[in-house]
């Protein structure tokens, strides 16, 4: 138990570190490291918790591919951020406000709140009944039986959400010179190259 | 207390001791067999191109690693001024300890692993697609133009031949039915799935290229073009950490091959009369094949060009990959081929459950919407 709490404090301190490093690193790429390093440490908290397929597909999605995208975007971006911020202590009132009322309801709801015996059949798949298979195996079993139809939906809405991104930002730029490989292959030396008879002294 | 003290001290520490000994022995290990790699790899492109490679140093030239390895430590280190010190000097490293603790995962034969992860693919692919932040963060923090060229092209590279490769190990995990790496190589395979399985591992071979950075996809280094990329501004030990990585990472991807089709600590093709030499014998001789393609895909091929190298990654791998898990997964299913663990443990999950699941799932919401729509109609 020590070595899983010591793991716990670890974990959750160096989350909370970077994740408020995030918002007050002066220099962009930096927020993005340390955005990086909070998911790699959220996702050690998830293996804490016995749910090391969600790590691993945290770490594989979020790490592997989400950020990497933000930090190719990041690392291109030519604007003084410190020019950007001057304003940015005129936000504060708001973001007080906000985050206080948050903290109520996370307040409100760890401390008073109590569920009531029937909220028990509203949770998904009362009763469990998966005890001694590994979690990557328990999610296969229900995932595409007893939630094929959210799974598929939730799916769907990634592939509209993909297709919406794809039309919003193309955009047909003329002048592009694009290469055509079946045009290469089927060019044949008799209809490109030409052999000139030249008699000396003429030219072409 | 006293108990407890005992506990920790005998428990604890005995468990600390092996575990840091099995660990040595690993790195130790592994950073032999890459500074013999880099042996390997000069003597058979010297093969290749009709020269000797390496001869002077030791006989054979087999004292040459150790020679570039003492050449490399004793040399200075130079950052330059206008770098990011911090991350310049993260980058290396942080390649160099990937391609480490990805190690912890792979059996070297039955039950010799330093962790039996029940999601042991999954993180092997976890700490592979997170090598290119070492590359990434290197470019970037060179503060160069050369190096930072090299990061773009790295990170996207890498990113577009991660999708295919999952989707890859998607089809073997199809066969196999279980996430853990020994499973994946005991789990019993008929011919006829092998030969399924073997366009697959054609795409994973140039794929593992790819994920390397190795030639003939080595365009982050591209030393014709970008002059040695992400590497440019580095030197001494930091260089030579990247250069650790990137071998480490080569013998990785070749064991994860291994492990995937070729059959891990098992002797080739079933023959079971083989069975008395020890499998780690088997499982370094199918690493070093691997090795070899690397090292002939090396000295045989030229460089892509850059949209070439996306457009067979976009267009030509990921469909093809694409398809194949359907295909692989419509067979399995008709010629009752999947993993019978799966079916043992899951009744519904065969096809009749699957599709009668859904389509009562979906009557149901449909009689949810019906009656609402009524009770609508008669409120209003």
């Amino acid at each position: 138990m020590i070595v899983q709490a010591f793991a716990f404090y670890l974990f959750a301190g160096i989350l909370l570190l970077s994740a408020l490093m995030v918002v007050t690193a002066r220099n962009p790429v930096h927020s993005v490291l340390f955005l990086i390093l909070s998911f790699f440490n959220s996702a050690g908290l998830f293996v804490l918790l016995g749910a090391e397929f969600i790590a691993m597909i945290m770490v594989i999605v979020y790490v592997g591919a989400v950020a990497v995208l933000f930090l190719f975007v990041v690392m291109m971006l030519d604007i003084s951020f410190t020019d950007l911020r001057k304003g940015a202590m005129n936000y504060v009132p708001l973001g007080v406000v906000i985050g206080s009322i948050l903290l109520f309801e996370l307040v409100a709801i760890y401390s008073y709140w109590q569920f009531s015996p029937s909220t028990e059949n509203n949770l998904a798949l009362p009763g469990g009944g998966f005890e001694g298979i590994g979690n990557a195996h328990a999610i296969g079993l229900v995932i595409y039986t007893k939630y094929v139809f959210a799974f598929q939906v939730a799916g769907l809405i990634l592939f509209v959400a993909m297709i919406g991104a794809i039309v919003l930002t193309h955009r047909t730029r003329s002048g592009v010179r694009k290469q055509k490989i079946e045009e290469q292959q089927s060019r044949k030396a008799s209809d490109v190259v030409e052999v000139k008879k030249i008699t000396p002294g003429t030219g072409v | 207390m006293e108990a407890l003290t005992e506990f920790i001290l005998w428990g604890w520490g005995f468990w600390l001791a092996r575990t840091v000994i099995y660990t040595l022995l690993v790195v130790i290990g592994l950073l032999l067999t890459v500074a013999y790699l880099t042996y390997t790899e000069r003597k058979i492109m010297g093969a290749m191109q009709r020269r000797q490679g390496p001869m002077t140093v030791g006989p054979f030239g087999l004292l040459q690693p150790i020679a570039d390895g003492v050449k490399l430590f004793s040399k200075e280190t130079i950052i330059p001024s206008q770098a990011h010190r911090v991350v310049f000097l993260l980058a290396p490293m942080l390649l160099f300890t990937l391609s480490l603790i990805a190690w912890v995962v792979i059996p070297f034969d039955k039950g010799w692993v330093l962790a039996n992860l029940n999601v042991g693919i999954l993180y092997l692919f976890a700490v592979s697609s997170m090598g290119v932040y070492g590359v990434i963060m290197a470019g970037w923090a060179s503060n160069s133009r050369y190096a930072f060229l090299g990061g773009l092209r790295s990170a996207s590279q890498m990113v577009s031949y991660e999708v295919s490769m999952g989707l890859i190990i998607v089809c073997v995990l199809l066969v196999a039915g279980s996430l853990n790496l020994q499973d994946i190589v005991l789990a019993p395979r008929p011919v006829w799935v092998q030969i399924m399985l073997f366009p697959m591992l054609v795409v994973f071979l140039i794929s593992i290229l790819a994920e390397t950075n190795r030639a003939p996809f080595d365009l982050p280094e591209g030393e014709s073009e970008i002059t040695g990329g992400f590497m440019v501004e580095y030197s001494a030990m930091t260089y030579a950490l990247f250069f650790l990585g990137e071998y480490a990472n080569m013998i990785l991807m070749s064991a994860m091959t291994v492990i995937l089709f070729l059959g891990g600590w098992l002797p080739p093709f079933g023959m079971s009369f083989l069975d008395f030499v020890p499998g780690i014998i088997w499982f370094a001789l199918k690493v070093a094949l691997i090795l070899f393609f690397f090292i002939w895909a090396r000295a045989t091929l030229p460089r892509f060009r850059y949209d070439q190298l996306m457009r067979l990654g976009w267009k030509v791998f990921l469909p093809f990959t694409l398809a194949w898990v359907v295909l692989m997964a419509g067979t399995l299913m008709t010629f009752d081929a999947l993993p019978s663990q799966v079916r043992a443990d899951n009744p519904i999950a065969d096809v009749v459950g699957v599709v009668e699941g859904a389509a009562s799932e979906l009557e149901e919401v449909i009689e949810n919407v019906v009656e609402k729509t009524k009770s609508n109609n008669e409120t209003e």
